[in-house]
């Protein structure tokens, strides 16, 4: 633009000059419609997911005993019973496990560690956790839980490995949710003379328990969705017997595979049926952490 | 966060004398060290993932060398002519996270667009938890509908065998089409008004101030949620487990059957492994090759994010 001869400005800018305002709108147009479709998609596909399963499986779920019974040769004989049963146990030794480890790591991180070295390490390291195939975690299991410790693949053991699988998530979730609390709370609680556990366990975890209560469904009803590292583990899908902590399991999900994977066509009806339970049940899980988060956030 | 600006000193929690003082005495320091065992057990699963991995990593690797593992081309360990190449299982994986990617990148970023740019605040609102219930489905949920609903409706017109990596490839995009347009939503909002400001006021489109103008300034977050999409998809098991096939091969062809890392170590462990047998050892050889593979992409991914995010005001 520089040597543009001062002459001549405005037929030198009037060649340059091209706003082409007409294409280019269009080309917005297009985009904008682009865009709203890849969004459009997605949900699409949620929705025909949604539809498909509940198609194939929901009179098969109606039928009388599929609830009741145990699994089966014969599609029309397969129910849920043990499955459910070892989806429950599981579902109870992980909370036992997992959340007083997981609270109590986030509460040393958030009220105790200084900003060390070794508090900075922990951190990374949890972030590391969560992005490890859940595979990775059965592997795991399968070392150290089923050879090591010699339980064999026992509900134990797949409780143990779903435990570690969710520890990171519900140590961050809890992290936030303690991290919510107003410093001036904890200031009062010095201020009167109570002591450091005192101060944590009388007003800060009252205080951040519905965001960790809420934190840690959505991190558990993770886990009771998860099937590689059981099926690593050893739970198996053909049982009749009920499920206790050192005997051998199944859990809803592992079902479901082994009613895919088996050849016979009945069988995609009843997978879709145990589908239909275990999307239930997640919906219900989150649904209730979301009830939590929005009735207790008026404290904040 | 409540109150607008405290003094330096009560930010600094550590150095508040009262603090300090309300944590001396026995009990205090019991509770404090058994809290630091809490957090130290996300240490030590790290450890213990790294160590089972790799102890029968070594002893699987004094049965087999090294050459073998990434030259041989077959992978056929539990047939009686054995052949260790691990490679069919990473073409396996690396085909069926290509498909994925080519799916869940466009739509991904499509969304994340829409949302940032175009919807109104309360639409996005309402979307944005929508799009992400798609990540809250579990993935043996996927395997079925790729199984039973995507493969048989694209025989109708593609030559698929039934087992094939392209309808793993094309639901495993779906899945994680909440991974990369959740970060990339959040990197684009970051992005700041006065940016897009500018370009309006220079007669930039909207079209254009998007990837123009947000797309770039954004870059490193969507690159890093890329980067972690790719990573899920390599560590997806029950996708490929149900509806990729069982067969370790070399090939670029979509519409065969493959084997990929993850459906090998479930298959393999679904038939129980004695501790002392040729199979148990596979299983955590292909585990470390899976776990460096994603710890490679997570650590470029976390990288990225910290290096290149463009930081504003």
């Amino acid at each position: 633009m520089a040597n543009l001869s001062p002459a001549n400005p405005s037929s030198a800018s009037q060649g340059n000059y091209r706003p082409n305002t007409k294409t280019r709108e269009n080309t917005g147009k297009i985009f904008r419609t682009a865009c709203a479709i890849a969004l459009g998609a997605g949900l699409f596909v949620l929705a025909l997911l949604l539809v498909d399963v509940f198609q194939d499986g929901f009179l098969r779920m109606l039928q009388p005993g599929f609830f009741t019974d145990n699994a089966s040769r014969f599609a029309e004989r397969a129910g849920l019973r043990t499955a459910l049963l070892g989806s429950i146990w599981l579902l109870v030794l992980l909370l036992l496990i997992s959340v007083p480890i997981g609270v109590g790591a986030a509460v040393y991180l958030e009220e105790y560690a200084s900003k060390n070295r070794l508090s900075q390490f922990i951190e990374i390291n949890i972030a590391n956790l969560a992005g490890v195939p859940s595979i990775v975690y059965g592997l795991l299991g399968l070392g150290i839980f089923n050879e090591l410790f010699r339980l064999g693949p026992v509900l134990l053991s797949g409780a143990l490995t779903l435990s570690l699988l969710v520890l990171p998530l519900i140590i961050v979730a809890s992290r936030e949710a303690i991290r919510a609390v107003p410093l001036s709370l904890r200031q009062a609680s010095y201020g009167l003379g109570a002591t450091k556990w005192q101060t944590v366990s009388n007003h800060v975890l009252p205080y951040a328990i519905p965001g960790i209560v809420t934190g840690v469904i959505i991190s558990v009803s993770r886990a009771v969705g998860e099937t590689a590292p059981l099926i690593v583990v050893g739970a198996v899908g053909y049982l009749t017997a009920n499920p206790g902590v050192l005997r051998r399991f199944s859990a809803l999900p592992i079902q479901i595979y082994d009613w895919i994977s088996r050849p016979q066509a009945d069988f995609t009806n009843t997978a879709a049926a145990g589908i239909i339970v275990l999307l239930v049940l997640l919906f219900v899980m989150n649904g209730t952490a979301i009830y939590i988060r929005n009735r207790f956030s008026t404290f904040r | 966060m409540q109150t607008p600006n405290p003094p330096i000193s009560i930010l600094n929690k550590r150095e508040s004398t009262l603090e300090k003082r309300a944590s001396r005495g026995v009990q205090e320091k019991i509770i404090a060290a058994l809290l630091l065992c809490c957090a130290l057990v996300s240490v030590l699963t790290t450890i213990g993932i790294v160590v089972t991995l790799f102890e029968v990593t070594v002893e699987f690797f004094q049965e087999v060398s090294f050459a073998e593992f990434f030259l041989d081309t077959r992978w056929t360990p539990l047939f009686a002519d054995q052949h260790f190449g691990i490679w069919p299982l990473i073409n396996g994986t690396l085909l069926i996270a290509a498909i994925a990617m080519l799916v869940a990148v466009p739509l991904g970023l499509g969304s994340a667009a829409y949302l940032s740019e175009y919807a109104s605040f309360r639409l996005a609102a309402i979307l944005r938890p929508a799009l992400e219930l798609l990540a809250g489905i579990p993935t043996v949920v996927y395997g079925y509908f790729a199984l039973t609903y995507v493969t048989p409706l694209l025989r109708n017109f593609l030559p698929l065998e039934i087992f094939n990596a392209l309808s793993a490839g094309l639901v495993m995009g779906v899945m994680i089409i909440p991974t990369v347009g959740s970060i990339s939503l959040d990197a684009l909002r970051a992005v700041p008004l006065s940016l897009r400001e500018a370009a309006y006021g220079l007669g930039a489109t909207k079209r254009e101030v998007t990837t123009q103008i947000v797309f770039p300034a954004a870059l490193s977050g969507i690159a890093a949620s890329i980067i972690l999409g790719i990573s899920r998809a390599v560590g997806e098991t029950m996708i490929v487990v149900i509806a990729a096939g069982q067969q370790p091969r070399l090939t670029l062809n979509p519409f065969e059957a493959v084997a990929a890392m993850t459906a090998y170590i479930a298959q393999v462990a679904a038939g129980d492994t004695p501790r002392d047998s040729v199979g148990y050892r596979t299983l955590f050889a292909v585990g470390s090759t899976l776990f460096l593979i994603t710890l490679l992409l997570n650590i470029i991914s976390y990288f990225i994010t910290r290096r290149f995010r463009e930081v504003y005001d």
